[in-house]
């Protein structure tokens, strides 16, 4: 189990190493010269040679990958363009809404989606497994942008019973937290339990036709015993894989949301970098999101361990 | 029931009016598939008695398998039990709640299937499955449960019993499994086992060795076997009474001895002509391996008549008009034919 | 409960039907791709037929007639620039459909060339898988986010910038198949005669993957309109004045609590677009390849 722990450790070392060379060879590989396009249209030559100076374009290739490395070894992720302010920190400000709207998705997400698929598979076949698979199309196919402008419409418009838009700390007490988080929770978990009850579903039905889910019927267990102690954790892998790999929807989704409800994240701080053209900050933005992505799957691996022991051994 | 078949007036072959523990009627299991009806089941009826071993004999496909599933009722949709009771200590399984036919699965009557390698559920321990029935139905506590589930697999010879219990299924061999399915089946002390095949899917030095261990348990704890199976071989070396099935229902049934001294059915010799033998030398008598030409008919559009009448080297033309009753034709001997006479002239002839 | 069906019945096989009967009884059984190809297909008609169902100008500015809520003369009101929103939102048809085709061919093409090679090619395959995983890393709409910051705002450089980050999973899809059929006897048999490798590439292994590659463009072409309706709702897709249902909404933003028509009719476009492209794709998957389920 060690052995297979510490391979999946190193494995994540070339990829982030690969996102590392992508992410900088970008700026190089763009066509054009990324400093005039990242001044923008109304900029002097002298601006067009600040930023190159900044980016430390003048430099040879190789120079600059090695020191933005070292840099980045020591947690400098630069410095934005636009502010002065090291990217670090400015991320380091924007994280917490962030980091509750993402776990609070994933778990709405996770607490919805399984018990769906575990009953439809159950009741394949029937209206109560082509609604949860209807729900599941209709998931992915509303963007994010959309969903979310319906409910602000319905809940908050209409309804008046939640607020429009905003974020509230849970520091300030979780009934006004609640009250933010619960739409953009609702609309960035969407796609999020739309693929893993389609998952789980599917996982659950196969596992269902397995000689042993007949051994556990046979033995007299009651049905839902049978779908969760039996069925469930079998079906478990394809689920728990599933969910690591939609993380990167939800980052991507994040960043949609959070534009929509005004919440002060880290996908605000990616929008408004778009608009000044900030490389620095989506550099850092991508790195650390890249990052999450790759430890979310680590430890998705390492759940593989507790809920299949063909893996542990 | 409506047709309270002969066989509960008579007396019982060669077991002196033994007590029956399980006793199915007239069952009918169909599965409603889109193409058509398939009458996987179509009227069968026999009983097992206390503590022996009932053999039901038939090529893949008769309905053997289907018809121990309909006992448990664990037959899936599209398929549904039409027809029939199923009767054990007077109570009509049929008629029994979800919740009380729980309480009979793994408890009264238990089942053992073909595939070990496939029947443990593989990311749960042997221990906590074993544990699981006993603490189902016999309401123990995990620790007492986990003891007995230890002891069970001392029962059924696994060596080093306290260390394996704590093992996956995916660490034993494929006779190891089936050693450990039987004391999963066996841990509740059922009244009836159902075995399907159980011996099948093994090596055959294996297959030796769990049908002894079948055998032995049996003596011990008083359990009812019905050995479901395609071979012969296997029955005759361990069954008291034997059913033999073709197509969905009841061709013959009669005591082991008598079976095979005096096969009343065609297709029953034909399945004893298929099972190669050493101990008669070939040459000698000039048998060949036979096979029975033809296919097992489709069960969705049967014949009229006799199932077997299209392979049937004894058929005649009122065979495939009418369909052959299930008679008693000897004491004890019963068969599904108009020319069992015919057959067994020329058996020994 | 389990499943238990007997085993051995026996069909007699039937004289294969003709064409037509043929056809009928593949959209009988597989409702979802005539749902989802009709309601795809009046989407492309509505695309190519634009100036017929819009005669207006989609950038005919009116400020007299700003924000107006739907009715006979603006069924999908209009906007703060007095702009015709149903006019703007049967033109954004157009780009969202030529980015989903573009998009989905291109990162097939591809991803297919890549994904053959690596699964044949020892040596390459050690390289580009490691950078597949690397791209893959990279939540698609970020690193499709960083090219656009760093390129000027056109429709060419939206699709390149949301086809490299689909061409992993192409990449991906294609190896497996080709490292799982090139253990096939036939293929070995066919190497042992001295077939030439381009040969077996193109005569077995293409084949092979035409199925779970149709089904993946389907869904990469659902994926791409998403994040161009994403991007250009950040500002980071398609250039501003090119009235893509993303840009309707992003300039619908500010309004949308007096003005929700301007969010809402693009956004039911754009919902129904994706919602027939992810049906053919099921659709396709069920008829072409049940296993693909698992992999989805």
């Amino acid at each position: 189990m060690y052995a297979y722990l510490i391979r999946r450790i190193l494995a994540t070392i070339p990829v982030m190493a690969v996102v590392a060379v992508f992410v900088f060879s970008l700026l190089f590989l763009s066509p054009g010269d990324p400093a005039a396009i990242i001044a923008g249209d109304l900029a002097t030559a002298d601006d067009i040679a600040r930023i190159r100076e900044r980016l430390g374009l003048n430099e040879p290739f190789l120079v600059q990958f090695g020191k933005w490395v070292f840099n980045l070894m020591r947690g400098d992720l630069g410095v934005s363009i636009f502010s002065n302010l090291p990217v670090s920190k400015l991320m380091l400000q924007r994280l917490e809404p962030t980091l509750m709207l993402t776990s609070t998705t994933l778990v709405i997400a996770i607490c919805a989606a399984v018990p769906m698929g575990v009953i439809a598979a159950w009741k394949a076949g029937t209206f109560i497994d082509r609604g949860v698979m209807l729900f599941a199309v209709l998931g992915f196919s509303f963007p994010s942008f959309v969903l979310g402008y319906l409910l602000i419409y319905t809940f908050s418009i209409k309804l008046e019973v939640l607020p429009v838009q905003g974020y509230t700390s849970i520091s300030k007490g979780f009934g006004p937290f609640l009250n933010n988080i619960i739409l953009p929770s609702l609309t960035l978990g969407m796609v999020q339990a739309a693929l893993v009850a389609r998952m789980t579903r599917t996982s659950v039905l196969e596992v269902l036709a397995e000689d042993y889910i007949r051994t556990a019927h046979a033995k007299g267990l009651a049905t839902h015993k049978v779908l969760i102690g039996h069925a469930l954790k079998n079906a478990a892998v394809p689920i728990v894989t599933i969910i690591g790999v939609s993380f990167a929807l939800l980052i991507g989704g994040a960043i949609i949301t959070e534009s929509v409800f005004a919440i002060p994240g880290l996908g605000r701080l990616t929008v408004d970098a778009i608009l000044r053209r900030d490389y620095p900050i989506i550099q850092g933005v991508i790195l650390v999101f890249s990052g999450a992505y790759v430890l979310v799957n680590l430890a998705v691996d390492i759940i593989y361990t507790f809920l299949d022991p063909r893996i542990r051994f | 029931m409506v047709q309270a078949t002969q066989t509960m007036t008579r007396p019982d072959p060669g077991s002196g009016g033994a007590e029956r523990v399980l006793e199915i009627e007239n069952l009918k299991t169909h599965f409603f598939t889109r193409d058509g009806v398939v009458r996987a089941v179509d009227g069968v009826s026999y009983h097992v008695l206390k503590g022996e071993t009932l053999g039901v004999v038939g090529e893949s496909g008769c309905g053997k398998s289907v018809s121990a599933l309909s006992v448990l009722r664990l037959i899936a949709k599209p398929g549904r039990i039409v027809q029939g009771s199923i009767k054990m200590s007077g109570r009509n399984l049929l008629d029994l709640s979800d919740r009380e036919m729980r309480s009979i699965r793994g408890n009264d009557i238990s089942m053992i299937f073909q595939e070990p390698m496939t029947s443990l559920n593989p990311v749960l321990t042997l221990g906590r499955q074993i544990a699981e029935t006993i603490m189902l139905h016999q309401g123990l506590s995990k620790k007492d449960a986990w003891d007995k589930s230890v002891e069970m697999l001392k029962l059924v010879r696994i060596p080093e019993a306290e260390r394996r219990v704590t093992e996956y299924p995916f660490q034993m061999s494929g006779g190891m499994r089936q050693r450990v399915m039987i004391a999963m089946a066996l841990s509740c002390n059922p009244k009836v086992l159902l075995a399907d095949e159980p011996t099948t899917a093994l090596d055959v030095t294996i297959q030796a060795q769990i049908l002894h261990l079948m055998l032995e348990l049996k003596e011990k704890l008083g359990t009812a076997i019905v050995l479901i199976t395609h071979d012969l071989g296997v029955v005759a070396e361990t069954c008291q009474r034997i059913v033999v099935m073709y197509a969905g229902k009841k061709v013959e049934e009669a005591t082991a001895d008598e079976l095979f001294e005096r096969p009343l059915h065609p297709y029953t010799v034909g399945l004893m002509k298929s099972v190669p033998r050493l101990d008669r030398a070939a040459v000698e008598e000039q048998a060949r391996l036979m096979e029975i030409p033809g296919m097992v008919p489709s069960l969705k559009n049967m014949p009229p008549g006799c199932a077997f009448a299209p392979r049937c080297v004894f058929a005649t033309e009122r065979c495939r008009i009418e369909e052959p009753g299930f008679e008693m034709k000897a004491g004890g001997h019963f068969a599904a034919c108009f020319n069992s006479d015919k057959v067994a002239e020329t058996y020994h002839g | 409960m389990t499943a238990t069906t007997p085993a051995a019945v026996i069909d007699i096989i039937e004289p294969p039907k003709p064409i037509g009967q043929q056809i009928v009884e593949f959209c009988r059984r597989n409702t979802t791709v005539v749902f989802g190809s009709i309601l795809l297909l009046s989407m492309v008609i509505i695309a190519i037929f634009a100036p017929f169902f819009a005669p207006g100008d989609p950038l005919a500015l009116a400020p007299a007639r700003r924000l107006r809520p739907p009715s006979e003369t603006y069924w999908f009101g209009t906007d703060m620039f007095g702009r015709d929103v149903f006019t703007r939102t049967i033109y954004g048809t157009r780009i969202s459909l030529i980015v989903g085709i573009s998009v989905s061919f291109l990162s097939t093409l591809i991803g297919l060339v890549i994904g053959m090679l690596s699964g044949y090619v020892r040596m390459v395959d050690a390289i580009v898988m490691r950078i597949m995983d690397g791209l893959m890393a990279i939540p698609g709409i970020l690193l499709a986010i960083a090219m656009m910051a760093l390129t000027k705002a056109s429709v060419e450089n939206v699709v390149i910038a949301i086809t490299i980050p689909e061409i992993p999973r192409v990449v991906r899809l294609v190896r497996g198949v080709v490292l799982q059929i090139r253990e096939q006897p036939y293929i070995e048999a066919a190497q042992s005669i001295g077939t030439r490798f381009h040969r077996i590439l193109i005569k077995h292994i293409l084949p092979n993957i035409m199925a779970p590659l149709i089904v993946q463009a389907t869904y990469i072409c659902a994926a791409a309109v998403l994040i161009e309706a994403g991007l250009s709702f950040l500002g980071a897709g398609t250039p501003p004045n090119i009235p893509s249902w993303g840009n309707i909404m992003a300039e619908g933003r500010t309004f949308f609590q007096i003005a929700f028509w301007i969010i809402l009719f693009p956004g039911l476009f754009l919902s129904v677009t994706v919602l027939a492209i992810n049906l053919l794709g099921d659709g396709l998957r069920d008829a072409l390849d049940p296993r693909l389920a698992r992999r989805m």
